[in-house]
């Protein structure tokens, strides 16, 4: 590196990228833990169920538990595959 | 009414017992009948940090077990006739405590005591859920780095679903942000998280930045509690610290870089 290159360079900002990580993985990690404990197993009941008539993948199914002050929401999310397999 | 704090991280190596030693002294000091409790049972270390690791006799697993009193376990501190502490036993496991147990000798102390510290060992185990599951106030001691930012917000979960007070539906415990290890100069070069983004992280009072110092090792190869070296950029921040705690109003230090001249460079202070 040149005398030059060392004025020019601007250092990477590596807080401002560990503060973007800590905020996206804590928004999530704060989520999961409001959530009823019970989710997962729901999820696995629900997916058992829709098995006997249609094949769907462990990830086409979403469960997403939210609450505000007011409600709670329980959302259901389930892809069925475009081609019905025989 | 005693009043019990807990010093905890989640992620160990933080400084939760430099903090433990030295706020425990710092409320001791300011008259406060105070008892730190070592909640790392396998692992003690307080003793040693607070220099009496040779007059532990008894420890807090011999009280709850009623091998002995706790008058027996408990240590004066030879500095200051407020403080007192319970070692953690060497020789058992975490499963040597029991919440029944943890709550009778608090209860016992708390007829005497000011002020309870309670240091928790690193971890999510046992160990750590006693130590927060009677306090009323928490230190959350975490350093401006990603993961233990992160093993902070863990436990300010745990502390708001798992404690005596989030079961009871009681009043939640006071929450208070402990930044240590801190390096203005680095947070200056983009190096490392800043206070600002600490709190925007956790939404915690801040009740004192401590900045990395090398007076803390000198003070834990001592056993000499960094509080008392009152020259020492950590030992003043954690004076502030207890104040703070205590109701006063002091505004924060050590946050921005020293403007040193060429002089101070030269002559790095500690």
């Amino acid at each position: 590196m040149s005398l030059l290159d060392y004025f020019k360079t601007t250092k990477p900002n590596s807080a401002k990228l560990a503060k973007e990580r800590l905020q996206i993985l804590v928004a999530h990690e704060r989520s999961e833990r409001n959530q009823p404990s019970y989710l997962p197993q729901l999820k696995q009941e629900l997916l058992n169920v829709i098995r006997k008539y249609i094949q769907i993948n462990q990830d086409d199914i979403s469960v997403n538990f939210e609450s505000d002050d007011e409600q709670e929401t329980l959302e259901l999310n389930i892809v069925i595959p475009e081609q019905p397999q025989s | 009414m005693a009043r019990i704090i807990v010093v905890t991280s989640g992620k160990g190596g933080v400084g939760k017992t430099t903090t433990s030693a030295a706020i425990a002294m710092g409320l001791a000091k300011k008259g406060h009948k105070t008892a730190v409790i070592d909640f790392d049972v396998g692992l003690r270390n307080l003793d040693l940090i607070l220099g009496c690791e040779r007059r532990v006799v008894y420890d807090f697993v011999n009280v709850i077990n009623e091998e002995a009193t706790l008058n027996q376990a408990l240590i004066r501190d030879k500095r200051c006739n407020q403080l007192y502490i319970l070692p953690a036993s060497q020789t058992r496991d975490k499963d040597a405590l029991t919440q029944e147990g943890v709550g009778k000798v608090l209860d016992e102390l708390a007829k005497t005591f000011k002020y309870i510290v309670c240091d928790s060992p690193a971890g999510i185990e046992r160990g750590a859920n006693l130590a927060m599951y009677f306090a009323d106030d928490a230190f959350v001691v975490t350093n401006p780095e990603i993961s233990s930012v992160r093993d902070s917000d863990r436990m300010l979960g745990i502390l708001s679903s798992k404690s005596k007070r989030a079961e009871n539906g009681d009043e939640p415990i006071k929450e208070f942000l402990l930044l240590s290890r801190y390096d203005p100069t680095r947070v200056k070069l983009g190096e490392m998280l800043s206070v600002e983004d600490v709190q925007d992280i956790l939404s915690l009072h801040l009740l004192g930045v401590i900045p990395e110092s090398k007076s803390v090792l000198n003070a834990s190869n001592s056993g000499t509690p960094v509080i008392l070296d009152e020259t020492s950029k950590a030992g003043q921040s954690y004076s502030d610290i207890v104040d703070r705690y205590l109701g006063e109003d002091k505004p924060h230090r050590f946050i921005d870089e020293d403007k040193k001249g060429l002089f101070g460079r030269l002559f790095r202070s500690k």
